[in-house]
């Protein structure tokens, strides 16, 4: 039996915009924990305030209520062992694959030499060596994506969150990042938090799966999934749970 | 796997299709048919051509060689109707839904009484009579696209592509697009091809899977589906479909 420390706590989390007339709740009341060392995902509809929750848990954004526990500890504003990799590529088209992932250790003030031997480990382990002084225009989708994991990997995280950072690659070049990450998370042990609205992705993917209801989201349902890796897409089992997940979500037409 | 013998006429003629960009072959000598009322899904690797593909088909790009055949008399945008459905949601954020739909019609100069049909069957069909007056900027992504769907299924075109348009749905709301899509194809009977990237989708969805190769794409092997619709996308012979195809083009 894997051993259950809780790295996080999300304890009731909830979260409405206001504005001078009006106000939209988005997340009512979330509450789940994160294992350390666990791959989980959050998986709900589109809009459904996944993205709200994950800046929430970076601290990116504040929540209008609840708490946030990190090692049992409630933590408020950004947390420095928390690290993001985006939907959008967020890379600088104006520096190169190299200078994008040592920029967070160059804001770091870490020394030139050092920084460059962390990051060209990062590099080589997303499969870029060869691609240091390429400018971000020059890759593909799927690379391009890799080198927003290197980036976060590099500052040494404790938790990695990632929203949906496949969502905009095709199908197949998914299939190939969804191995990849698996990889990565196999020699490089680290809490990941992971965002899809794929359910197909998901039980891929996941340690557990925290389903969430349409917006204003809630918890609706936590699947542990005790399936061997690597999954097989269309084994009964798969299917099965594939099926199961989905009757249980909410479509947001 | 055979392929079997369709029995409706010939809609879409494709006769030795290539396309070269200078030195580069991106399409290499492709033929086939598509006959009236089928629906075909094009499967391929990722790069392997599939929408300068598209393109040729639509005459966006001239093809280099071999020519596209409607009715048996070469393709011509005066005469034919292409319908395109893109990737991205491309609705006119001008215009309200039933303008939108009414889009194309209006540029063929179609009498209003006829417009003003098609408009509320597309509407009917699609459940969107409550959304006919919303602009695409106060709708979802999801049923900004089925607008699109509308839109390209209103013209009645000779043939109607469409280049993987659930490609950012989640797997419920593609399920439920492309039952929709189903119905809008039979109720209308209509000429689809329809590209993805998602095996699953084009089992689920076509008649005949086109599977096509690495660049320079060729035609690889063209597959029946031999399974009444609705389809189950855990029955065993869909599955056994599923692996095959993805047999027949994975890199990954």
């Amino acid at each position: 039996m894997e051993q259950l420390t809780k790295k996080m706590e999300i304890i009731g989390v909830s979260k409405t915009f206001f504005n001078e007339k009006d106000y939209f709740t988005t997340l009512d009341s979330v509450t789940f924990d994160v294992h350390e060392g666990e791959f989980l995902v959050l998986l709900g509809p589109g809009r459904c305030g996944k993205t709200v929750l994950l800046n929430i848990i970076a601290g990116l954004v504040e929540k209008t209520s609840g708490s946030i526990l990190y090692d049992g500890h409630e933590i408020t504003g950004v947390n420095s062992e928390v690290a993001m990799v985006f939907q959008k590529m967020a890379l600088m088209p104006f520096k190169t694959v190299m200078e994008n992932v040592e920029l967070g250790l160059k804001f770091k003030h870490m020394p030139k030499a050092e920084r460059r031997k962390i990051c060209q480990r990062y590099i080589d382990l997303v499969g870029l060596q060869g691609f240091e002084k390429a400018y971000p225009s020059a890759l593909s989708g799927g690379m391009k994506q890799r080198v927003g994991i290197a980036r976060a990997y590099a500052n040494d995280p404790k938790v990695l969150i990632m929203d949906e950072p496949f969502g905009a690659l095709d199908a197949q070049t998914r299939y190939a990042m969804q191995n990849e990450i698996l990889r990565i998370w196999g020699e490089e042990k680290r809490t990941i938090v992971y965002v899809t609205n794929n359910i197909e992705e998901a039980i891929y993917l996941g340690s557990r799966i925290v389903l969430l209801s349409q917006c204003p989201a809630t918890v609706k349902a936590v699947y542990p999934i005790d399936l061997p890796r690597p999954r097989d897409m269309v084994s009964p089992e798969f299917m099965a749970l594939r099926t199961e997940i989905s009757n249980n979500t909410d479509l947001s037409i | 796997m055979s392929e079997s013998i369709n029995q409706a006429p010939v809609k879409v003629a494709v006769r030795n299709l290539t396309k070269k960009f200078g030195d580069l072959l991106v399409l290499d000598n492709m033929t086939f048919d598509i006959h009236r009322n089928e629906f075909v899904c094009v499967v391929g690797p990722t790069g392997c051509g599939k929408t300068t593909f598209l393109n040729c088909l639509t005459r966006i790009h001239e093809p280099t060689e071999g020519d596209l055949y409607i009715d048996g008399v070469p393709a011509d945008p005066r005469k034919h109707n292409i319908s395109f459905v893109f990737q991205e949601p491309s609705a006119m954020p001008w215009l309200n839904v039933q303008d939108n739909i009414a889009y194309g019609l209006r540029i063929k100069r179609l009498p209003q009484a006829e417009i003003d049909r098609r408009v509320n069957q597309i509407l009917d069909l699609m459940g969107l009579q409550d959304s006919r007056r919303k602009y695409p900027g106060e709708l979802s992504v999801s049923a900004a696209q089925r607008v699109i769907i509308g839109r390209s299924f209103a013209m009645q075109p000779d043939l109607l592509l469409m280049d993987e348009p659930y490609g950012q749905m989640d797997v419920k709301m593609r399920f439920y697009l492309e039952d929709e899509v189903i119905r809008l194809w039979r109720e209308l009977k209509s000429t689809v091809v329809f590209i993805t990237h998602n095996i699953e989708e084009a089992v689920y969805l076509a008649q005949r899977v086109i599977i096509l190769s690495n660049k320079p794409a060729n035609i690889k092997e063209t597959l029946t589906i031999d399974l009444p619709h609705p389809r189950s996308v855990s029955d065993p012979r869909f599955i056994e479909y599923r692996n095959y195809i993805t047999d027949k083009i994975k890199w990954w």
